[in-house]
């Protein structure tokens, strides 16, 4: 029998995840170390039945992606660090008005140009905090070039369900990662579609919610008029910059349809965290670090697990209070200088310690640093 | 082609203000070109680079290769920067902190920097007449990153987001007209060159840094490695891309035109297309509808050349 394993690169395996959910439309620009998604998506895309565009900008890319989307197609664009920066006014946008897209941010070294072909995982606030105003995010974050297919798959099938940009963070380590991967466990996997309306059009009102849940999504097109804007509006989609109780109930629905469905939205991995006195929380090309370091320190004795986190936001609050419960110390290897675990301290300051193993020099992160902290011997670890 | 050129290029300063040792692909055209542009331009200029890959090759500490002031910024922002190092220069000069001569100003992009990303910048500081001068070397696709198309790729060329196949042909547009849009902002000077016919490349940037006001310079600048050919050819595509009409030598002068190398009867189109990779898809129907093209907009120019003279 033919063997179903392929040898495969982490941006590419990003593209196919994409094209496994179903996605309709591209739209990019080239930008190391991102490009080759586009590359796959400009000859893949077009067979399956879709379009691809590379646009003249970044800017221009996300607006349209928005537009498709609003046509009902499944749409997507993939950047890195300078690009993400410029396409965080229309994300602010897609998250306004509730226009479902998957935003891929392949994490370059930082700020500016910085360095287009070094590791780092500088973006993690960015991608929570980076476009202006209170709002909810989510943002996935794998660690292996299989990691980058089943969770492209899954920031589409929540952007779907939720309504909402998804970002997806790679970074350069794994975008350019190659292995050797077999996809066909996934041939199941299930995919999500938005909610669609029932009303007739004339009855529908585009943000008329259940609850916190998101309103059903009509499509350009098949008779629906309906309005959208980046301006605060009530139920109908019109503006309603007088009425204090509309934007009230806009921004909290907006925030808890995602935030309170925390635990439906939190993808994760545990690694030896049986009897552990340490726990190792890491993400992204870290987390391959760290699984290295976890199985060194173990055979040296050390009760070391692991907590591999695969969404990243909203911020798994229960899991990872649940998880630190009664450990000595919380490790947390960033590729930034403790964006995550100031997070993490944030919410279990009153249950544990938190260390912060930064780097930023544009190297990927060593496995012995891991173990030299639990020897004693680490140099940079800080308390947070 | 008259060996004018050829001698005439003895004339230029020897000093280098792009120095050697820069990390460009063998047979770079676009080195030549800025390193020609430069030679023109003299020692008082302070340069702002658009991403891509000038800014790669030619600027990594300690190896340098630029003899001036040079900024490199973000991808859209050439001409904005450039803007603002204009108007800094003239507030220094004016209030006496610097003497007051005559400091070139350029910005400097690629196809990617300035028909795409940077066509916004560069617009406004066209249209608010900064005195300053804009290149654009164009090697028609955005090679930094590896190959990828942008506005100025011409029609058919094959790259990595522009594949070839059975039902697409490579890029399915035509070559955005950037000189065309500079000079419909109704500056002073605009011109085409290319670092083949070097005097008129250099005679060109010169009467560019002589006007005051904006000017605009848009440089074909073969690419090798892109558009799949031995390094040691780029003259001679440089040149076959002029004398198939493919990319004509002209200049507006406040709004006349003038072709500066002119070309009695062009070239058959295939003869610059065939030999180089991205094209080597192409069928003769497409060669058809490029040659066709081509010739229409050449006889649109020399009509443009005779319609200045009557003006």
């Amino acid at each position: 029998m033919k063997s179903s394993r392929k040898l495969m690169q982490g941006n590419e395996a990003c593209a196919e995840g994409a094209l496994k959910a179903g996605v309709k439309f591209f739209a990019g620009y080239p930008i190391t170390p991102s490009t080759e998604i586009a590359e796959t998506l400009a000859e893949k895309l077009p067979r399956a039945g879709g379009v691809f565009i590379q646009m003249e900008d970044e800017i221009a890319s996300m607006a349209a992606v928005i537009g498709a989307s609003l046509t009902g197609v499944k749409s997507m664009t993939a950047t890195s660090g300078p690009g993400f920066s410029l396409k965080q006014e229309n994300i602010g946008f897609a998250v306004m008005t509730e226009i479902p897209c998957v935003v891929v941010n392949v994490q370059r070294l930082g700020p500016s140009t910085g360095g287009p072909t070094l590791p780092a995982q500088g973006d993690v606030m960015q991608a929570r905090w980076g476009t202006h105003g209170e709002h909810a995010m989510i943002a996935l974050c794998p660690a292996s070039v299989e990691e980058a297919y089943y969770l492209t798959i899954m920031a589409f099938n929540y952007s779907e369900r939720f309504r909402t940009p998804v970002v997806l963070l790679l970074d350069e380590t794994i975008g350019h990662l190659r292995e050797s991967v077999d996809l066909k466990k996934y041939e199941d996997t299930r995919i999500i579609n938005r909610p669609v309306p029932w009303e007739a059009p004339g009855q529908y009102l585009p943000y008329k919610a259940e609850g916190d849940e998101p309103p059903p999504m009509a499509s350009l097109g098949e008779g629906y008029r309906f309005h959208v804007t980046g301006l605060v509006h009530d139920e109908s989609g019109f503006p309603v910059a007088g009425n204090h109780a509309a934007i009230d109930r806009l921004l909290t629905r907006l925030s808890n349809k995602i935030i309170k469905r925390q635990e439906e939205i939190t993808l994760y991995k545990e690694f030896m965290t049986e009897n552990a006195q340490y726990l190792v929380i890491a993400y992204g090309a870290t987390a391959r670090s760290a699984y290295g370091a976890v199985e060194l320190a173990r055979k040296e004795g050390y009760r070391v697990g692991l907590l591999h986190m695969q969404t990243l936001w909203p911020f798994p609050e229960k899991l990872v209070r649940q998880k630190t419960l009664g450990k000595k110390t919380v490790l947390v290897p960033e590729m930034n200088l403790g964006q995550y675990a100031r997070e993490i301290k944030k919410t279990v300051a009153d249950q544990t310690q938190v260390v912060t193993l930064s780097q930023v020099d544009g190297r990927i992160f060593h496995p012995s640093r891991i173990v030299a902290f639990l020897r004693g011997e680490a140099k940079y670890a800080q308390v947070l | 082609m008259s060996n004018v050129n050829v001698f005439a290029v003895k004339t230029l300063t020897q000093k280098e203000y792009f120095s050697s040792g820069h990390r460009a692909c063998q047979g770079c055209g676009e080195t030549l070109a800025v390193r020609l542009v430069h030679k023109a331009l003299g020692r008082d200029v302070v340069v702002a680079s658009a991403t891509g890959c000038m800014e790669i090759v030619s600027s990594p500490l300690p190896l340098t290769s630029w003899e001036m002031p040079w900024i490199h910024v973000a991808f859209e922002n050439a001409a904005a920067v450039a803007t603002g190092v204009e108007a800094g220069l003239k507030a220094l000069m004016r209030k006496g902190k610097i003497p007051n001569k005559k400091i070139h100003v350029v910005g400097m992009a690629g196809d990617g920097g300035t028909a795409d990303i940077g066509l916004q910048a560069l617009s406004g500081a066209l249209e608010r007449g900064h005195d300053f001068i804009y290149v654009c070397y164009d090697n028609e696709a955005y090679m930094n990153t590896g190959i990828q198309r942008s506005s100025s790729t011409p029609y058919c060329a094959a790259t990595t987001t522009s594949p070839a196949g059975s039902v697409k042909p490579g890029q399915t547009t035509w070559k955005k007209n950037m000189p065309a849009i500079a000079a419909a902002h109704n500056i002073p000077y605009v011109a085409t060159a290319c670092p083949s016919y070097p005097m008129d490349l250099v005679e060109k940037v010169k009467k560019a840094a002589e006007t005051p006001g904006p000017a605009y310079v848009h440089i074909l600048s073969v690419c090798p490695t892109g558009w799949g050919m031995p390094g040691e050819d780029i003259i001679k595509f440089g040149r076959l891309a002029v004398e198939t009409g493919a990319f004509p030598l002209y200049e507006i002068e406040n709004g006349r035109y003038r072709i500066t190398v002119d070309v009695p009867e062009l070239l058959p189109i295939e003869t610059y297309l065939k030999p180089q990779r991205r094209f080597r898809h192409i069928t003769p129907e497409m060669t058809e509808i490029i040659a066709e093209r081509v010739a229409k907009e050449w006889e649109l120019l020399k009509r443009r050349v005779e319609f200045s003279a009557l003006d």
